[in-house]
């Protein structure tokens, strides 16, 4: 299929990381892995360790989807409960959700610029471990005696010594600082690296889109992660040395922080979401075998999201009574954002339309990841509406718009990339039926778990109740959502399985089993630890289009 | 998207007061967000069909195994004019969208005029607590009240010919928490350190349920509220009540003597008693409220009863201890809470 594409293939079988492992003792592996400054392996690592976290906090939603099953149910306290969705919702967005796209674009940046390594490799190292470190850090809480139950937004004064007694609150602090500095080093690394180590003639208008999203979004952590980082570390300061940020009695704000923390939190939602538009990005054009329609449109429409998501953030805070000048503003900042999203899911579907659409897995999670996250986006311009949002704000209809993008976006769109460069990691090839259990699984459960949240939301119950009383008409649609969520349940196992058993089952992959365009289908799968033996000149977006049709190459039309 | 708004309306029974649906406005207020909710259902559920439907129609039409496929299917760059077009319409709704918005907006936020005689306005100041509501009832109609409440507001509905709005100023004594009542108003947060306001006001008569929406703590879940909408007449007979000072029956002069012996006093009042406590619910009316513990069990001698015995398992990590009164004691105070109508 792409004989035209030909790499000197010296020491590859070596490479393997599965014949690496046969030939290495068990010490000799493990340290192989804790010394490595490779940025492949970082990102295998970034990705196991998101996956770990997934399945630790998919479990804690269940704890708290079986407690919600009946009104006035009695399976878990009000304590056990508020730290299950306080530690849910910080172990998918700072240990799942930024670590697994920071690690798959750890493996694929490098590669698809015709790079050897990142541009600070120990830095890269030092990133994945720091982060690692806060997520272990933020769960030792546990042991002293229960997580923190603040919530993730952890609204200040909450979390002051008065309220939040113990030490868990300084660990979910802590463990947050250490890991946003993780993320910090990781935001830098990809902006040097995309900045100065990409191919001969790849300038900045020809990098693969997946890697433009990653240049934008590491802007974003730059931008996102210090206010955090600051605020978290007032909070420290407040609870350990006495000092008053948000200690109101004392002259402190307990409103600054909620300014300080959605300064953080809303870049950090397209934090979460520009990678994936950049995975689709690369994904439905292989599979629908047609270049990606108006590229520079896109690429303008992810700097204007990531522009205009700077200035949205207190759409958050409709409710805290800012005044009707400061509401309007958000309010038209954050249907602003809605342009750039549409013009980014028009030229999907203008890529897709007249192609040849093969609907292989990532194909079909990018399906899933299209037609669910436009539901997330109205949804979120319904939320934007801040006279509407004084009802929906911090009920259960937030609670499914958010899934909604996080899942229907995120998950559907990472687990997109994951079944498009699997092979290209592990050399093998994920088992398509597999495939297709685990995403109709994740389909149907998903749409049942977060579809009846937006209707008890309207029917007037609030976000984070460990417990609710019957007769308002909540009941059906808390007991559907627990539904969905135990038939998500075996789309997961079926994931962690297929990846497992996958790696000596899978059919041999070949360097390029999609007959897809970037530079890292060039190599061999796995790719050796330098990458590409000769470095790789560049002519235009789809460099081996350009090789496999040199009648027609794409340079002709840029 | 018009579907979710209508199984939000079949599934709450109209009129019945467990009814916490925003699409079962009691207010003018909540009126109009539902006004500009239909809106965005219509606009955003258009875009929905529209994009969805291409997505599907481009699924089913252009969908080709890969053993079937031949050679690659034309390539098309892009098109100005086509991005131009695309980039315009849905400018053009975000322009409506602002208009609308900006319309129900000044709509519902409105600003807390002074209080004068003869304008049927009632002013209460809510205090938000772990985890249970205090009420300051500031002034009606002109005339200074001043007295203090707990967990359930009582105002006067409004009629054809006049309105009796109330206007709450919103504070909180100790963390954040968020003032819901889905029927008559958005919600508006209770922050330490800040003062916020909101406008009630309704032609319905009756029971309305919310509850407090920020996450608070242990019982965030149980911080429930409650407000009557009480006839004009009903109103002005529970204020004549409210205003007084407690009664004073010498039947339960031994349990009154109880009460004040204990620690309750630290955290209740009790008006004309020694029992000045601002920690907790003032009790001087207690028999006048249908419920206790911030709405969670009805009020009645049993419960009443249980609640003094230990409240813990009622409403776990509350901040009111059992006290380990003697069963005798405990029945002279309980009988003395039950004098205080």
């Amino acid at each position: 299929m792409s004989s035209l594409v030909e790499q000197p293939r010296g020491i590859e079988l070596a490479d393997r990381p599965a014949d690496v492992a046969m030939n290495m003792g068990w010490t000799a592996q493990a340290h192989e892995w804790a010394t490595t400054v490779d940025h492949k392996k970082i990102g295998i690592m970034y990705v196991v360790m998101s996956i770990v976290f997934l399945v630790i906090g998919g479990i804690e939603a269940i704890l708290m989807r079986w407690q919600l099953f009946y009104p006035r149910s009695k399976v878990l306290d009000q304590d056990t409960f508020n730290q299950l969705f306080t530690m849910h919702g910080t172990t998918m967005v700072f240990f799942v959700g930024m670590p697994i796209l920071i690690g798959i674009g750890n493996y694929f940046v490098p590669l698809m610029i015709g790079a050897r390594d990142m541009a600070f490799p120990r830095l890269n190292a030092f990133g994945f471990w720091v982060t690692l470190f806060g997520g272990v850090m933020v769960y030792m809480s546990y042991i002293t005696g229960g997580a923190p139950a603040v919530g993730w937004f952890a609204y200040a004064p909450l979390t002051s010594n008065t309220f939040s007694r113990g030490a868990a609150t300084d660990f979910w602090a802590l463990g947050l600082i250490v890991s946003g500095i993780g993320t910090i080093a990781g935001g830098v690394n990809f902006i040097a690296t995309i900045l100065g180590m990409r191919a001969p003639g790849m300038t900045l208008r020809k990098v693969p889109f997946f890697v433009w999203t990653m240049l934008w979004t590491s802007f974003q952590i730059l931008l996102a992660i210090p206010p955090l980082t600051a605020a978290l570390t007032m909070i420290i300061f407040d609870r350990q040395l006495g000092a008053h940020f948000f200690d109101v009695p004392n002259g402190g704000s307990a409103y600054l922080w909620q300014h300080l923390f959605w300064f953080f939190g809303h870049p950090e939602v397209y934090i979460l979401i520009l990678p994936v538009f950049g995975m689709v990005s690369e994904i439905i054009p292989v599979f629908s075998r047609k270049v990606l329609f108006g590229y520079e449109f896109m690429a303008a429409a992810t700097m204007g999201i990531a522009f205009i998501s700077l200035s949205v953030w207190a759409h958050h805070m409709f409710c805290v009574g800012m005044g009707r000048m400061p509401d309007l503003f958000f309010a038209v900042a954050t249907f602003l954002v809605s342009i750039p999203t549409g013009i980014k899911f028009f030229n999907w579907l203008a890529t897709m339309y007249g192609g040849r659409i093969w609907f292989a897995s990532p194909m079909l999670f990018s399906f899933g990841f299209l037609s669910m996250f436009l539901i997330g986006g109205l949804t979120g311009i319904m939320l934007g509406a801040a006279p509407f949002d004084f009802q929906l704000s911090d009920s259960y209809f937030v609670v499914g718009h958010f899934h909604w993008v996080l899942i229907g976006g995120t998950l559907f769109g990472t687990f997109a990339g994951i079944h498009y460069w699997y092979p290209k990691v592990t050399g093998r090839m994920l088992s398509e039926r597999l495939a297709r259990w685990q995403f109709w699984l994740l389909y149907i459960g998903f749409i049942l778990t977060f579809g009846p949240m937006h209707i008890s939301g309207v029917l007037g119950m609030p976000r984070r109740i460990y417990t609710y009383d019957a007769g308002h008409g909540w009941e059906i649609w808390n007991q559907l959502s627990t539904l969905g969520a135990l038939i998500q349940v075996p789309s997961y196992a079926i994931l962690v399985y297929n990846l497992i058993t996958s790696l000596w089952k899978g059919k041999p992959a070949g360097d390029d089993p999609w007959d897809a365009w970037t530079l890292e289908w060039m190599t061999t799968s796995p790719p050796p630890s330098y990458n590409f033996e000769e470095v790789p000149t560049v002519h235009s977006r789809r460099p081996l289009w350009d090789l496999k049709h040199p009648e027609d190459p794409d340079w002709q039309y840029e | 998207m018009d579907v979710i708004g209508q199984c939000a309306l079949l599934a709450a029974v109209r009129g019945s007061p467990g009814n916490m649906s925003i699409f079962a406005p009691a207010s003018p207020g909540a009126h109009s967000i539902v006004d500009l909710a239909i809106l965005t259902f219509v606009v955003t559920g258009l875009i929905f069909v529209v994009v969805e439907g291409v997505l599907l129609y481009s699924v089913w039409r252009f969908r080709q195994p890969r053993v079937e496929q031949t050679g690659e299917p034309p390539q098309v760059y892009g098109s100005m004019p086509i991005e131009v077009a695309w980039t315009a319409a849905p400018t053009l709704i975000v322009f409506f969208l602002v208009l609308v918005t900006t319309r129900t907006l000044w709509d519902v936020e409105k600003t807390q005029p002074k209080s004068k005689p003869g304008d049927n306005t009632l002013f209460v100041n809510v205090i938000g607590h772990q985890w249970w509501w205090e009420y300051v009832y500031e002034s009606y109609d002109g005339r200074i009240l001043g007295f203090v409440t707990a967990n359930e507001l009582h105002m006067p509905v409004s009629d054809d010919d006049t309105m009796r709005p109330v206007y709450l100023t919103l504070k909180s004594a100790d963390v954040c928490h968020s003032y819901w009542v889905p029927r008559l108003a958005g919600k508006v947060d209770l922050i330490p350190g800040r003062v916020n306001s909101l406008m009630l006001e309704t032609k319905e008569p009756g029971l309305q349920l919310g509850q407090c929406a920020e996450f608070c703590g242990a019982q965030h879940a149980n911080m429930l509220l409650r407000v009557n909408v009480d006839t004009p007449e009903e109103f002005e007979r529970w204020l004549a009540n409210e205003s007084k000072a407690a009664l004073e029956e010498s039947a339960v002069a031994d349990g009154r003597a109880k009460f004040l012996a204990q620690s309750c006093v630290n955290c209740h009042a009790v008006r004309g008693t020694p029992a000045r406590g601002t920690y907790a619910p003032d009790l001087t009316h207690l028999m006048s409220r249908q419920t206790l513990a911030s709405g969670i069990i009805e009020n009645t001698p049993e419960t009443l009863a249980d609640w003094v015995r230990d409240p813990q398992p009622i409403k776990p990590g509350c901040l009111m201890p059992a006290f380990g009164l003697t069963e005798r004691d405990q029945q002279l105070i309980v009988r003395y809470l039950l004098s205080l109508r």
